[in-house]
């Protein structure tokens, strides 16, 4: 495969890719997250190949293995593309009458619709449901609009398009300055300023410098950053390797928890799509940056979700915190300047590049800006992942 | 464990000393144990002192130094699935093969563990066995869910 080298290079691979798909033709996708995968979504999707190889429909009928788009509590969650038609808790016993649907009548499967239970109605839309009604997913919304492990789904999708624009068009003073514009805080929970935090990194003197992903998310009943890396992994490195060039670091790390092996999974082979494209390694997009990535896996000991303690068990040591009287980002992994950021925080920083940083802070409050994504668990009735504004009304 | 494979797994990890762990996480995953003759084979090639491999085999939760059975049965103790009952699936688990969390039978078939969030909390209470994760399970269902593995 040729290396992307410019800017040309990946519009022809991005239109190579469209060529070779048709918008119109019906994909069913089914979420493989953790959660739906334990209500048996494997069981669904090999249903589905299965039903369409019966009938002879490969090639008229695409299917897709798709991030989580949320809505644990009515697993596996089914959507048919075009048309979008949401279906809840679907079973290999329904596949033959949604694929029948689908090719004959269009008709939809009224069934495994939601219903409302206050208007008895059913909602054949996602965005319907009331669970999502209210939400607004710039982060999630890509989740189910693509295979977690295709790379060509996010190119399609505009993927690495930030990239393109900070490495090709900005000064890593710009990047900075637009992060620091769009007063991204931390979302692994302290909120501290990203753009300050690499700020400090980028004048620190040391060399080399060394950029991280946080996702040691040991939280009981957290699993956002889980279903982020899982399902749409090629965001998160391009946010990695966008602040790799902002701060001066040749080398990343992704720090994540072996308790997550599908995560593990998923990223580690992004990595290697980005490599065979060339979107990771030598010259990147031929802007003369370098740039490599190496999944690190935790070893199941909680402290080391904290920054000081993550660093100490990557070097492979005990993962035990220090004292912070001097800053990680000064003096970090290695003792060498170290910007270490949540996964969230890393996803969310293609979003500022592509759209600027004045549309990020239209949404928010005053002090934090942008979305977040909550993890709702318990004794309740909607068991999932939602994104809302930093400010709820 | 076979020394050969020991060393190709060192090898995949370029047998630098800061690949300890992953090194280690390898091992447990190949053997579901690690044997001391392995941690001392580990200790030569990597050039890191036996102490501090204890130190680190001992510190992770992912790693044991003593055998474990061919099942690994984990319950899971998060928040989510302990207001939906983990406490007494989890007493119900140990009655039925006879061991506590943390141990393994004596016939080396189970290895019981309590785990942190697993991240289904919509499936609370969640067992997982040998990474088959079982969801809504109550006390009184455990027996159909243990069935089957030997």
């Amino acid at each position: 495969m040729a290396l992307v080298r410019s800017a040309e290079d990946l519009e022809k691979l991005r239109q190579d890719i469209a060529s070779r798909r048709n918008p119109d033709r019906p994909c069913i996708s089914v979420c493989v997250g953790a959660g739906c995968l334990a209500f048996g979504a494997q069981e669904v999707i090999d249903a589905f190949r299965a039903e369409l190889e019966r009938q002879g429909l490969q090639a008229k009928v695409d299917t897709r293995g798709t991030g989580c788009p949320g809505f644990c509590e009515r697993g596996p969650v089914v959507v048919i593309h075009p048309e979008e038609i949401c279906y809840l808790q679907v079973k290999p016993d329904d596949v033959p009458e949604i694929v029948s649907h689908i090719i004959g009548d269009k008709e939809v499967v009224e069934r495994l619709l939601f219903e409302d239970l206050d208007t008895g109605q059913r909602l054949t839309h996602e965005s319907d449901i009331p669970f999502y009604k209210h939400q607004q997913r710039s982060l999630l919304c890509s989740n189910i609009k693509l295979d977690s492990k295709s790379v060509d789904d996010y190119l399609a999708l505009g993927g690495y398009a930030a990239l393109e624009k900070a490495l090709l068009g900005m000064t890593p003073e710009e990047v900075l300055e637009e992060v620091k514009k769009s007063n991204l805080r931390g979302r692994g929970g302290a909120g501290f300023p990203a753009g300050r935090k690499w700020e400090g990194s980028r004048n620190a003197p040391d060399e080399p410098k060394y950029v991280i992903v946080n996702a040691d998310e040991g939280d009981p009943g957290a699993f956002m950053d889980r279903a982020l890396l899982e399902g749409n992994p090629h965001s998160i490195l391009e946010g990695l390797i966008i602040g790799g060039y902002t701060i001066g670091a040749h080398e990343g790390f992704v720090y994540v928890r072996q308790e997550y092996p599908l995560a593990v999974e998923n990223v580690t082979l992004a990595i290697r799509q980005a490599e065979e494209y060339g979107l990771l390694g030598s010259n990147i997009l031929g802007s003369g940056f370098d740039f490599v990535v190496q999944v690190h896996r935790g070893a199941g000991a909680f402290v080391c979700g904290e920054s000081t303690a993550l660093m100490t068990a990557l070097e492979g040591r005990v993962g035990e915190p220090r004292p912070k009287y001097i800053r990680s980002n000064e003096k970090g992994l290695w003792n060498k300047p170290t910007v270490l950021n949540n996964v969230e925080t890393w996803a969310n920083v293609p979003l500022i590049i592509n759209r600027g940083a004045d549309r990020f802070t239209q949404i928010g409050t005053e002090g934090s800006k942008g979305t977040k994504i909550f993890s709702l668990v318990g004794k309740i009735n909607n068991t999932g992942l939602v994104e809302v504004p930093m400010v709820c009304p | 464990m076979d020394s050969d494979r020991i060393d190709q797994i060192i090898e995949k990890h370029h047998g630098e000393a800061s690949s300890l762990i992953q090194v280690l996480l390898d091992l447990q995953s190949e053997n579901h144990w690690l044997p001391t003759k392995a941690l001392q084979q580990v200790s030569e090639r990597l050039d890191v002192s036996y102490s501090r491999i204890m130190h680190i085999a001992t510190f992770y939760k992912a790693f044991s130094l003593v055998p474990k059975g061919r099942h690994q049965v984990n319950v899971c103790m998060g928040t989510a699935c302990h207001v939906r009952g983990a406490p007494r699936v989890l007493d119900r688990v140990q009655d039925l093969i006879g061991i506590k969390a943390g141990e393994t039978d004596m016939e080396l078939k189970f290895s019981l563990e309590t785990v942190n969030c697993l991240g289904c909390c919509a499936l609370g209470p969640v067992v997982e066995i040998d990474g088959k994760t079982h969801g809504n399970v109550s006390a009184a269902d455990t027996p159909d869910v243990l069935q089957g593995y030997e």
